[in-house]
């Protein structure tokens, strides 16, 4: 269906090829998984196979790509649109109408389609993707997962043979993003459409994949093969695949139920551990902040009702919840950013919305949900020796404090080329600067890489270590399980549950890490929690 | 009866030619503009808001109908202020006296501050008034229409057009947002984030944020099929072009004599029709090169005839009247007395309220409060 062959592409200006001589062919009617290090190529590779890599972005393109036997040199993109569907990043950016039901024509009325087909394929793609009570919905008044789905929805309707998916499920909490794989689950088996779908979170998408390719980024080779295969030895792999490597697995499971099945004996063998597993509590300083019964309200939706919470230093409390629960407000208001309806809020003995300038920044740090919205300067040097200036910090002082969370970047480096890693890393060193005693985190992991995240536990941690309370927002349940001592769920902006982390994620079918569900009801949350306590054994 | 010709709430559910809502209200604003009588101004606002309350969508696009009416009552304060301090000395009836500065005498003629009379503040207002009714009106065809919608029925040849202008007006709503979101960076770092040095700090990422979205959106409408074209016989290109420009030609010196008045008999007159024909003929060929088809146009059927004559009877009406009775028009400031009720006008306005009646009810449950401030702030909490 999809052929690379002997595919390198050079961006003009770059002194290296993003990609270089990959061969490959997808056949018909497949899952395939991208998969790589952020900045491997993995979306000049998906951009390739419609066309917009290199006649949108520019660049040069040696070797051949071809799709449904035709030739993206010869087909711009808006020749493929009847054989190619392609979801941007973020869905919002690429909806041209307002409406969900025009959407889902719009690229049909493109193509020239006659009016009766038209109407019958909306409604097939509506009931196919269970969008039909959204029909007469605006576009900007859904929630991530159904944003998604229409836009899967807006490029299916033309019936092309080729979908290609950017990170689909990277924003969305589990439970929609389980809706929107059930929706891809579908396509692939009922249709037979070919899907190529880049994802960092393979948690969440590994079991259904067909094939992996695995992008090495800038002079390695490009490898394919079946999930199992390629996961023995993949640099990124779920924490269920290093369950199954730790405990010597074989056939590898990628599934949360292929791994219970071969978990029995695992468990008798941890069985003698499991009440050194106790989680020490009250060692934690002062309160660093509280909230009682704040209400805030934005026009006529309640974002928060009567919240109340407190957390001392050294704490890290995560805060779970689906999109929409309030977990972006909670934070909002801790730095001010929301007027409370009713109800206090205070952080470090002073209420935030009081606060301005240093005040606020060297009392509470809040690092946005996307870096890049905190970042205003050309370069790295630029950005810090004004972070400097701002807080009254000797020359340097920022620059040090990135090297020790992310190493290696270099000082005339644009902020929009780092890696999502990189940049979050930035953005960290500019809220540490004032020296905040608090520091919020709004969804850290988008984007992030499995070695980017596991980097972004230590520096978590060692931040908790410093005396800081630590409180992030988050849907990704690993990096809970993996540093919250804490976590409080919220949904429809009142708090469900708030306890230590054990008690709270185990048993959730939502929140609940993949190890844990595999030896439930044994409660280990995570691989390296099971790796020490075989150490001795072994 | 066929479904689409019934009135009413006896009509299903259906979404009414937008070309229609914005023929009414154009209406309306001709009824305005042909008025200075503040009451018939405080009826045409009120019609037009009835209609909306029964008929507006909802969607985002619901509330313009409000947010243009605040923008009418600024531009009536701003017309009352200016007229305060301007003065002039227009009537005898002075509320106060504004303490009166002495202007060098090059600008002589100019006065500013001084006694503010009753009857210059009336002025102002009325003047003011004439301005909110028509935003008001041009409010009431957003609520019910969104623009996005009414030009999804220009002519194929002007398509690319259209998508251009409504992804021009996507861009304001979005800037809002992007200025507030910069403004709320820069109170993370400490920074000022109010005033006008925080503004300028703040243009730059915005621009950069609205550019890359462009470039996001253009990716995105070209995978997806936008510019599909059929090649086009080159006679066809050519027939097209010489009847636009034959269009552009006639229609200048039509509306150039119209102006002017030379003339203003049936000459310059049928060099505007020409114009429009030769244009329609034109665009009609130059649209045979698009391949686009339309999903489900909204039809044209009797609901849409009324809603366009209820709109445009009372703007005839209204300019009969003017010519007959100018008077009954006019909202009197010198000497001062309370503005009558002309029986005709009054009735002919009423005539406009026809729609809200006679219209099926938009699909997706009628009226809502969805707006579109509180929808971008929901947008940002979602997020």
């Amino acid at each position: 269906m999809i052929t690379f062959d002997d595919v390198s592409i050079t961006y003009s200006g770059a002194t290296q090829p993003v990609l270089s001589h990959v061969n490959l062919t997808i056949p018909e009617g497949e899952l395939v998984l991208v998969v790589g290090r952020t900045g491997s190529g993995k979306s000049t590779l998906l951009k390739c196979v419609n066309g917009l890599v290199p006649h949108f972005t520019g660049g040069t393109l040696s070797g051949r790509v071809t799709v449904a036997g035709r030739d993206t040199r010869t087909h711009p993109p808006r020749e493929l649109a009847d054989v190619v569907g392609i979801v941007p990043q973020d869905p919002m950016s690429g909806f041209v109408t307002d409406v969900v039901e025009d959407e889902l024509a719009y690229g049909m009325e493109s193509l020239g389609l006659a009016p009766d087909v038209m109407r019958r394929r909306v409604e097939e793609t509506l009931d196919l993707l269970g969008l039909a009570h959204l029909r007469n919905r605006a576009l900007m008044s859904l929630s991530g997962g159904e944003r998604q789905r229409v836009a899967i929805g807006a490029v299916l309707t033309t019936h092309p043979s080729v979908l290609v998916l950017d990170e689909p499920t990277s924003a969305l909490d589990p439970g929609a993003a389980e809706e929107v794989l059930a929706a891809l689950q579908r396509l692939v088996h009922d249709l037979g459409v070919t899907v190529l779908m880049a994802e960092h979170r393979l948690e969440r998408v590994v079991q259904y994949a067909d094939r992996v390719i695995v992008v090495g980024g800038p002079g390695e080779a490009i490898r394919m093969g079946t999930p199992d295969e390629i996961m023995i030895d993949a640099p990124v792999a779920p924490p269920v695949v290093e369950l199954g490597r730790l405990a010597g697995w074989d056939p590898l499971p990628l599934s949360v139920r292929d791994a219970r099945r071969c978990a029995a004996p695992l468990r008798e063998r941890l069985e003698p551990f499991v009440s050194d597993l106790s989680v020490a509590t009250n060692m934690y300083g002062d309160e660093a902040l509280s909230m009682s019964d704040a209400i805030v309200r934005h026009g006529h939706t309640v974002a928060l009702r009567g919240i109340s919470i407190s957390a001392q230093a050294g704490e890290i409390v995560a805060v779970m919840g689906r999109n929409g629960a309030g977990k972006s407000t909670l934070l909002g208001t801790l730095v001010g950013l929301h007027g409370l309806n009713g109800g206090s809020a205070s952080v470090g003995n002073a209420a935030p919305a009081s606060l301005r300038g240093r005040e606020l920044v060297t009392r509470v740090g809040l690092v946005p949900q996307d870096p890049t919205h905190l970042l205003v300067a050309d370069s790295v040097r630029d950005e810090c020796s004004a972070t400097d200036l701002d807080c009254g910090l000797a020359a340097g002082s920022t620059r040090r404090t990135l090297d020790r969370l992310a190493p290696g970047i270099k000082d005339d480096t644009h902020p929009r080329d780092l890696s999502e890693g990189q940049r979050l890393a930035l953005a960290l060193a500019i809220v540490l600067a004032a020296d905040p005693p608090i520091v919020l985190l709004d969804e850290p992991t988008r984007g992030l890489d499995y070695p980017a995240k596991q980097q972004l536990v230590a520096i978590l941690k060692s931040l908790a270590q410093e005396g800081r309370c630590v409180l992030l927002a988050t849907h990704d349940v690993e990096l809970a399980a993996d540093v919250a001592t804490r976590v409080i769920v919220l949904a429809d902006g009142e708090i469900v549950a708030d306890g230590p982390a054990p008690d709270v994620v185990i048993g959730s079918p939502m929140f609940a890490p993949q190890v844990s569900k595999v030896l439930s009801p044994q409660p280990w949350l995570t691989v390296a929690q099971v790796a020490r306590a075989l150490e001795p054994a072994s | 009866m066929k479904p689409q010709h019934r009135l009413g709430a006896a009509a299903l559910p259906r979404w009414t030619h937008p070309v229609a809502w914005w023929a009414w209200a154009l209406g309306l604003v001709a009824c305005v503009s042909r008025t200075t009588n503040p009451l018939l101004h405080a009826l045409i606002v009120s019609v037009a808001g009835w209609v909306v309350a029964r008929r507006r969508p909802e969607a985002p696009w619901a509330n313009s109908f409000a947010l243009f009416c605040r923008l009418g009552i600024v531009v009536i304060a701003i017309r009352v202020v200016v007229a305060m301090i301007l003065g002039g000395g227009l009537g005898d009836h002075v509320l106060f006296t504004l303490p009166s500065i002495q202007l060098p005498d090059w600008v002589a003629g100019i006065t500013l501050g001084g006694p503010v009379t009753a009857e210059a503040l009336l002025s102002a207002l009325y003047e003011g008034a004439v301005i909110a009714a028509i935003l008001a009106c041009i409010g009431a065809a957003n609520s019910l229409a969104s623009p996005a919608r009414l030009l999804a029925t220009v002519p194929a040849a002007l398509y690319e057009v259209g998508v251009s202008i409504v992804v021009a007006l996507s861009f304001a709503p979005q800037l809002v947002a992007d200025v507030s979101r910069v403004q709320t960076a820069r109170r993370l770092r400490g920074r000022p984030h109010r005033g006008v040095r925080a503004l300028a700090g703040s243009a730059m990422p915005v621009f950069e944020g609205a550019l890359e979205r462009a470039v996001d959106l253009a990716a995105a409408m070209d995978s997806r099929g936008y510019g599909r074209t059929r090649p086009m016989k080159p006679r066809d290109q050519f027939i097209a072009r010489v009847l636009v420009l034959i269009s552009l030609i006639a229609l200048s010196i039509g509306v150039y004599a119209l102006v002017d008045g030379v003339d203003g008999s049936w000459v310059s007159w049928s060099f505007v029709a020409i114009g429009i024909i030769c244009a329609m003929v034109g665009l009609r060929i130059a649209g045979r090169r698009s391949i686009r088809t339309r999903y489900r146009p909204d039809p044209w059927a009797l609901p849409e005839w009324l809603v366009l004559l209820s709109g445009w009877i009372p703007a005839a009406l209204f300019i009969a009247v003017a010519v007959n009775d100018p008077a009954s028009l006019t909202g009197q400031t010198s000497p001062l007395q309370w503005p009558a009720l002309p029986a005709i006008p009054a009735i002919a306005v009423l005539m406009a309220a026809l729609p809200g009646i006679v219209t099926p009810l938009p699909p997706g449950g009628g009226p809502a409060s969805t707006g579109v401030a509180s929808e971008l702030r929901r947008q940002e909490v979602l997020s």
